[in-house]
């Protein structure tokens, strides 16, 4: 059983060239963040290291930080540029019964995160959910496309905090 | 009315219109599409099963849309289900009556403002017949919707209207 304060120790020395901190202020548990583009690496690691073993995904879920640049749009609604979209991965290790909370963040005009579902095949739903409701795009998932949104859906990404729903989806008035 | 409801006395024969005798067969056979789609479902369910017995009023579930006369539209409709509710509704035979179980949709119900998923009223692509209020509407509520339906098809005519 390791403390994430202790698993991050042991990340830090296995990836020296990685960015790789961690925010122990956080009034839950402590988060550990990545870079998006070593996630399959790391995650990897994770999973298979003796003392580690973070045999199950529990939660894979997408946020949408809008820590951007807001600009106003003419009708008043608001537009965010730059800034990131993070994806959180709550793991757990039933062999040693300990938890972690793996972080990262990519630019929001080019979400690329690398995808962890040849690492557990949980995975897999998650992240279409993720890049259905946030657009962010899993580098090396078999098939990514929208799970819950229709498949022709083309008015954006629904939990993005900007994101403004259309007047009509096939002839269908969508607002109230 | 009713047809039955006087004992015979010496002869079997009844007189009545064309027209009541349909609409009475019509009311009293309503096959419902056998089609539920979130809570408000559970509740259907549980006015189908033995308790409160939907059958008493001839209301069956049928598998297909195609051998039914009625579809309850149980529960929130998204619009990506919206579509596969007008095929099926299309591919029912006339007479066809719909009824709208719940605030979901009747109107969008409790997502009537942030679901971007959610068809406001699915009256926005098939007639509805009745609107049943309730979140969900208890059996007694959805009862009185069928009897509601069934007074408005008593009220059916075959001849042409006036203009």
């Amino acid at each position: 059983m390791k403390k994430a304060e202790a698993i991050f120790e042991i990340l830090k020395n296995k990836f020296p060239d990685a960015d790789i901190q961690i925010d122990s202020e956080t009034p839950t548990e402590p988060i550990i963040s990545i870079p998006p583009k070593r996630v399959y690496d790391i995650s990897l690691f994770l999973r298979d290291e003796e003392g580690l073993l973070f045999d199950s995904l529990m939660c894979l879920s997408g946020v949408d930080d809008a820590n951007g640049e807001k600009i106003k749009q003419e009708d008043d609604s608001e537009i965010i540029k730059g800034g990131t979209l993070s994806v959180y991965y709550h793991l757990y290790s039933v062999s040693l019964k300990h938890k972690v909370t793996i972080k990262t963040s990519a630019d929001r005009e080019n979400p690329e995160v690398d995808s962890v579902e040849p690492v557990w095949k949980t995975a897999d739903w998650h992240e279409r959910e993720a890049y259905d409701m946030f657009g962010i795009i899993f580098l090396n998932h078999p098939n990514l496309q929208r799970i819950l949104m229709p498949y022709d859906w083309d008015a954006g990404y629904p939990l993005r905090k900007d994101y403004k729903n259309p007047e009509f989806y096939k002839g269908m008035k969508v607002p109230y | 009315m009713g047809l039955l409801d006087q004992q015979f006395s010496d002869s079997n024969i009844v007189i009545t219109k064309a027209e009541d005798l349909m609409n009475w067969a019509r009311l009293s056979s309503l096959w419902q599409l056998g089609f539920g789609l979130a809570c408000c479902a559970i509740e259907m369910m549980a006015t189908s099963a033995s308790h409160y017995d939907f059958d008493r009023f001839g209301v069956i579930p049928r598998p297909s849309p195609r051998q039914s006369d009625i579809i309850i539209i149980s529960g929130t409709v998204t619009l990506k289900m919206a579509l596969r509710i007008k095929r099926l509704y299309e591919q029912m035979p006339d007479p066809k009556y719909i009824i709208s179980m719940g605030s979901c949709s009747n109107c969008g119900g409790p997502y009537w403002e942030h679901g971007y998923h959610v068809l406001k009223g699915v009256d926005r692509v098939i007639p509805v017949d009745v609107f049943v209020p309730g979140c969900p509407p208890r059996p007694e509520a959805l009862l009185e919707g069928l009897l509601k339906l069934q007074e408005k098809i008593r009220m059916e005519t075959l001849r042409k209207k006036s203009v």
